[in-house]
């Protein structure tokens, strides 16, 4: 269970977040959605505790994260995969040192041993460990780079819930509709919730049930899609205006789906 | 950073990448450094000294200077140069690029996988690098002495020879250490603390290099003042 109350958060005074609470109850997934600069990445900033809110709290697994001791904070990380933009990849490391990282730096497994895990992990991200084993990430496509991350977080972490931030960014529809594939095989066959930041109304519909929308650093809504359609508030159609056809067409997709 | 330095997981692969990276990568600029200003001390010395008709004391004198002061000076400054610019840029890029930020969301402590290697890596090889530096640098003064100066070889080494006293290698020995510490603490919070993306980073590189380098004199200075005193029965 993840829960921000009454969170204000600023960057050398300036500020970023202002009174945002919500709750994510265990398996659920959210989606935030939001311009820009609304403020989207930092909520999974403080939610990792790499940053502490100047008032309010972040509840992780009941603990408030910021108050915790280092060790309990890496104990409580542990259980939380964060996907950063652009995979976040060790540039230095090819895909197997990358994806085996923390089994080898901080597990006495066995080489091979390792070596099965690496590859067993990165044929469920749906990319060939053949091929891609010994490659630098730089060599990689965008959105094998996304699922290269996938899978280095799955290995490091023993995630019960995961952060992606904007995971389809700057992606063609081909690899955005992998990434997509990926996250919600996560949800189906591992029981692993998600919370994903993104501006793509689409990506966020196909991932989500509930979407929060950011706006300037406020909390301008919570709901399901059928509320987000109906939702009269300024901030929010103002969000969705330069997307309102094709909203309403992955809308109308969506009802008729279900 | 400096609780960081002790206790597990140890990161054995990763300080032998530095060993070599330092050490072996530091090496031709050690040697050609020490080479050139040995010779270059040696000219000036025995031109000096011959004024005074005491030329056959070029040795001794040389010896003092370059174990003293030469060799870990010049060693530290040139490690500085390039290994603190080259960590600084390192730690800046991945911290621009989230990778620290990565490490930190698999539990993994950043200060301690990164500094560690790099301290220790510098703490044995600035001292060894200082070693080779002063042989150099006493090979670069015989080969003066001998060609230019016309001092005998065997009293120019029994003059070295004569120099290398505890005190004097004491001196020599401690001073390296001290410099790696200056290196790898400068190096590793400018890298740290850099922020404002590629340009952030150059400027933290920047930074990094010249605060060493200076850290690295005020110690000298400290250090011969300080340990001089200390040591002075054993020159």
């Amino acid at each position: 269970m993840i829960e921000l109350k009454g969170v204000h958060f600023a960057y050398n005074e300036r500020p970023v977040l202002r009174d945002v609470s919500f709750r994510v109850e265990e398996s659920e997934s959210v989606v935030i959605l939001g311009p820009s600069g609304s403020g989207k990445s930092t909520i999974l900033r403080l939610i990792l505790g790499l940053e502490c809110p100047q008032q309010g709290e972040v509840i992780v697994d009941q603990r408030d994260i910021c108050h915790l001791p280092i060790k309990t904070k890496r104990e409580i990380r542990k259980k939380i995969g964060m996907v950063f933009q652009d995979g976040a990849l060790f540039d230095s490391l090819n895909v197997a040192e990358n994806v085996g990282y923390y089994l080898l730096e901080h597990t006495n497994l066995a080489l091979d041993e390792i070596d099965r895990r690496v590859r067993e992990i990165l044929g469920f991200t749906g990319l060939n460990p053949d091929e891609i084993m010994d490659v630098l990430p730089e060599e990689l496509s965008g959105g094998m780079q996304r699922r290269v991350a996938i899978a280095r977080t799955l290995l490091s972490t023993d995630p019960q819930i995961m952060l992606f931030d904007e995971p389809t960014t700057g992606l063609d529809p081909q690899a955005t509709s992998k990434v997509l594939w990926l996250i919600q095989k996560l949800q189906a066959e591992r029981s692993i919730s998600s919370i994903v930041v993104t501006h793509q109304i689409a990506d966020a519909v196909t991932l989500s049930r509930r979407f929060i929308v950011i706006v300037q650093g406020e909390v301008a809504f919570d709901g399901s899609l059928r509320e987000l359609r109906d939702c009269t508030d300024v901030r929010v159609q103002d969000f969705l205006g330069p997307f309102k056809e094709s909203f309403d067409e992955v809308v109308r997709q969506e009802f008729m789906r279900y | 950073m400096i609780g960081a330095q002790f206790g597990r997981p140890v990161y054995f692969r990763e300080f032998q990448e530095q060993l070599y990276l330092v050490g072996v990568g530091s090496l031709y600029l050690i040697i050609l450094a020490g080479a050139f200003a040995g010779q270059g001390f040696a000219i000036a010395f025995s031109q000096e000294l011959s004024d005074f008709g005491a030329k056959n004391y070029l040795g001794r004198i040389l010896a003092i200077a370059i174990f003293r002061e030469l060799g870990p000076v010049l060693t530290g400054l040139m490690v500085a140069a390039r290994v603190s610019a080259g960590i600084t840029a390192e730690i800046g890029a991945m911290k621009t690029s989230n990778q620290i930020n990565a490490m930190i969301a698999f539990g993994i402590d950043p200060v301690r996988k990164i500094t560690v290697p790099r301290l220790w890596a510098l703490l044995i090889m600035v001292p060894s690098l200082t070693i080779i530096c002063d042989a150099v640098a006493i090979l670069g003064g015989w080969l003066i002495a001998e060609v230019v100066a016309n001092v005998p070889s065997s009293l120019y080494w029994t003059n070295v020879r004569d120099r290398l006293v505890f005190g004097n290698l004491f001196m020599g020995l401690i001073k390296p250490i001290a410099f790696a510490m200056i290196i790898a603490f400068v190096s590793c919070y400018k890298g740290f603390a850099s922020s404002g993306g590629t340009k952030g980073v150059g400027r933290a590189t920047t930074e990094s290099v010249v605060l060493s380098s200076i850290l690295i004199l005020i110690a000298n200075f400290m250090l011969t003042k300080i340990v001089g005193n200390l040591i002075r029965g054993w020159t």
